[in-house]
């Protein structure tokens, strides 16, 4: 049995760090992620762990740093959100490209402008072409439970890709839940130590790391980084059913909720599918056959396995909490309905935009779009839900 | 539906508002149940209208919006009375605490025709009776107790007796004052 | 075990490139003949030089061999051309001649 307790979601992160004690942890403050950083420095000064922490002046540096000391050997993190994560942005992509399995503590906010401070998912899903591989929560509890996961995944020798484990601003960073912790020595033992094949500071065996790569060598080197985040599927599941051996809590690339026989599905990422639950629930006792499907790895894309899962569903909600500005579909919107249409799928697909810039997303919004998708057949493929008009 | 019991509280930043719904959800987790506690953000600065939220259940809550069918509102501060809609989608079957030193009939005019449960409990006279100080948020926790019960009355001194002492080792002086604070809000909420 | 890096080339299959391009082993630009690019090519009058040695610290691709508090002739193999050394020269000891 795990520890009883109630914690924010950004201290349930914060305390999986003291428990993972990683080598090193550059950062620079941002809403809604700062507590993070704030709760590790608090854990450093009271010496319950001796993670190097590095107070830089920006969060081009603080990935920078923490690239720099995963190179030399270091297990390494940082966390931000929102706009520090767009200042990062060069950095995301050398930390995929040259393969160093760091890892990011991501609290999603929306990106400027116009600037705001809660929630959306536009700061990640931005990023979701930079390489890094994408895992999100619902609650508190997975925030934490992916977070002792992350090391793992990134570090294993078939994989080495840095990890971004997002949970959602304020909505769960700022909450105070019921949570499981589980105690230090299992988590050590789970996480393990990390021991580099090949790193900067092993004076034995001289390497460098991030050369050039001139066109002969650009694309292959790509294929590889491809290769590693097709690998990675594998090993996602492998350290989630470990971890549910463990905790009694199994992971892996979705939740179903009410999903095997539902004929009308939401698709849906992080906190809302909580929500979305609670509207599955009313539903289902009005005998409404209507299920959820909660997306947790986001990348690499689960293409095959959530398009097997929705392939009794009549009709396909898909819930996007980030704009691309295509003039169709959102990320996850365009992706699985890429998805569908190579399962040969026959069902119908709206794409809903929700939440934007911390817009509440309630039980009866979700009620909605069950209802709207399960009675009318000629929807309008893309829409804002809680929009004025 | 309705095993779980919705709190919102009103505040301006700064006077613990958030804090008062943190440490009902702490208290309320303590005795057992699942709690959760959480603040809404607007433009942070000292004196904004803030508003907080608490959910308490005997199951696991799932739902992750704001609320606004409330059972119970708590207003930290009365002067939001006038610029905020306090008691909007609030149950008729539960209630509003108003943090006041003025008689209910003052109050209930700015409640919109609210036809529910009306309390009020001066928090500065408690807090200045007990403490020496205006801290709102004991006195506020404590009416907040009391008018829901959410909490045996009991079960919620205990555990607040063992969260002071955890919280003032260093200062157990301030222990006995912050209790007094608790039991007076008791009997000082109407 | 890390991989012998001297065995991937241009025309190396994906499958053999390391991951992230990491380069095990160290001085490894000794084996890119970077001479080859030169159009320019430093010539030493023995006569006119000092051993000053002013010459070596400035050169980008360390082409200016010491042994023995003693420069040596050029690294051809790699030198650039670029005419560094003939500038820091304070004897005009070096010259540049057109060509390889």
């Amino acid at each position: 049995m795990g520890i009883r307790e109630r914690l924010s979601g950004n201290e349930a992160v914060a305390y999986a760090i003291k428990q993972i004690n990683p080598d090193v942890m550059p950062a620079f403050p941002i809403t809604p992620s700062t507590e993070i950083p704030q709760y590790v420095a608090g854990y450093i000064a009271n010496g319950e762990i001796d993670t190097e922490f590095i107070p830089v002046e920006s969060e081009h540096s603080s990935m920078s740093a923490t690239l720099g000391a995963s190179a030399a050997g270091a297990r390494a993190l940082t966390a931000t959100s929102s706009c520090g994560m767009a200042l990062m942005w060069e950095e995301l992509y050398v930390a995929a490209s040259n393969r160093l399995p760091v890892v990011l503590a991501l609290v999603n906010r929306a990106l400027s402008g116009p600037i705001n401070i809660n929630c959306d998912h536009s700061d990640s899903m931005g990023a979701r072409d930079s390489g890094w591989i994408q895992i999100y929560a619902e609650n508190n509890q997975e925030a934490y439970d992916n977070f002792l996961q992350a090391y793992r995944i990134a570090e294993h020798k078939d994989v080495r890709l840095p990890v971004m484990i997002c949970q959602d601003g304020f909505i769960t960073s700022h909450a105070v839940e019921n949570i499981e912790l589980i105690e230090d020595d299992k988590v050590k033992a789970f996480v393990g130590e990390y021991n580099p094949e090949n790193y900067l500071l092993n004076a034995e065996q001289p390497m460098a790391v991030g050369p050039y790569a001139t066109s002969p060598y650009y694309m292959e080197t790509k294929k590889g980084q491809r290769e590693a985040m097709i690998n990675a599927k594998d090993v996602i599941l492998e350290v989630g059913r470990e971890f549910g051996a463990m905790s009694g809590r199994s992971y892996g690339f979705y939740e179903g909720y009410q999903l095997e026989d539902a004929d009308y599905v939401m698709v849906i990422i992080g906190s809302a599918a909580g929500t979305a639950k609670d509207a599955v629930d009313i539903l289902r006792d009005a005998g409404k056959k209507v299920g959820i499907l909660k997306v947790r790895v986001f990348r690499p894309f689960p293409a095959k396995e959530l398009a097997l899962a929705l392939q009794n569903a009549k009709a396909i909600a898909i819930m996007d909490r980030a704009e691309s500005f295509s003039g169709e579909g959102g990320p996850l919107g365009t992706e699985l309905t890429t998805a569908l249409f190579h399962a040969k799928s026959t069902a119908k697909v709206v794409n809903y935009f929700y939440g934007l810039g911390g817009r509440d997303f309630r039980v009866e919004n979700a009620e909605a779009v069950f209802e709207e998708i399960a009675s009318k057949d000629n929807i309008e493929p893309y829409q804002y839900i809680g929009l004025r008009q | 539906m309705k095993d779980t019991v919705e709190i919102r509280w009103h505040g301006r930043g700064g006077q613990g508002a958030k804090t008062a719904a943190l440490l009902l959800a702490d208290v309320a987790f303590k005795v057992g149940m699942h709690v959760q506690g959480f603040p809404e953000y607007g433009p942070e600065r000292m004196g904004a209208p803030i508003t907080a939220y608490n959910r308490i259940s005997d199951s696991v809550i799932r739902v992750h919006s704001n609320i606004y069918d409330p059972d119970f509102v708590a207003v930290v501060d009365e002067t939001l009375l006038e610029s905020v809609d306090v008691t909007q989608g609030l149950s008729k079957d539960g209630g509003i605490i108003v943090n006041t030193s003025r008689p209910k009939e003052e109050i209930l005019p700015h409640l919109k025709g609210y036809e529910g449960k009306v309390y009020t409990i001066d928090a500065h006279k408690v807090s200045m009776a007990t403490l020496g100080k205006y801290f709102p948020n004991s006195p506020m926790l404590a009416a907040v107790v009391a008018v829901s019960g959410v909490i045996e009355k009991d079960k919620f001194l205990d555990e607040m007796q063992a969260s002071y002492a955890h919280k003032f080792e260093k200062k157990p002086e301030v222990i006995e004052g912050n209790m007094n604070a608790l039991k007076m809000a008791f009997e000082e909420v109407h | 075990m890390a991989t012998d890096i001297s065995k991937i080339h241009e025309k190396s299959p994906w499958q053999d490139i390391t991951p992230g391009n990491q380069i095990y082993g160290a001085g490894t630009s000794k084996d890119f003949m970077t001479g080859e690019w030169r159009t320019q090519t430093p010539v030493l009058d023995a006569e006119k030089c000092t051993q000053c040695l002013l010459c070596t610290p400035v050169c980008p691709d360390s082409c200016i061999p010491v042994k023995d508090m003693k420069r040596e002739d050029f690294d051809l193999e790699h030198c650039k051309g670029c005419g560094i050394c003939a500038k820091a020269c304070p004897f005009g000891a070096i010259s540049m001649r057109e060509g390889q």
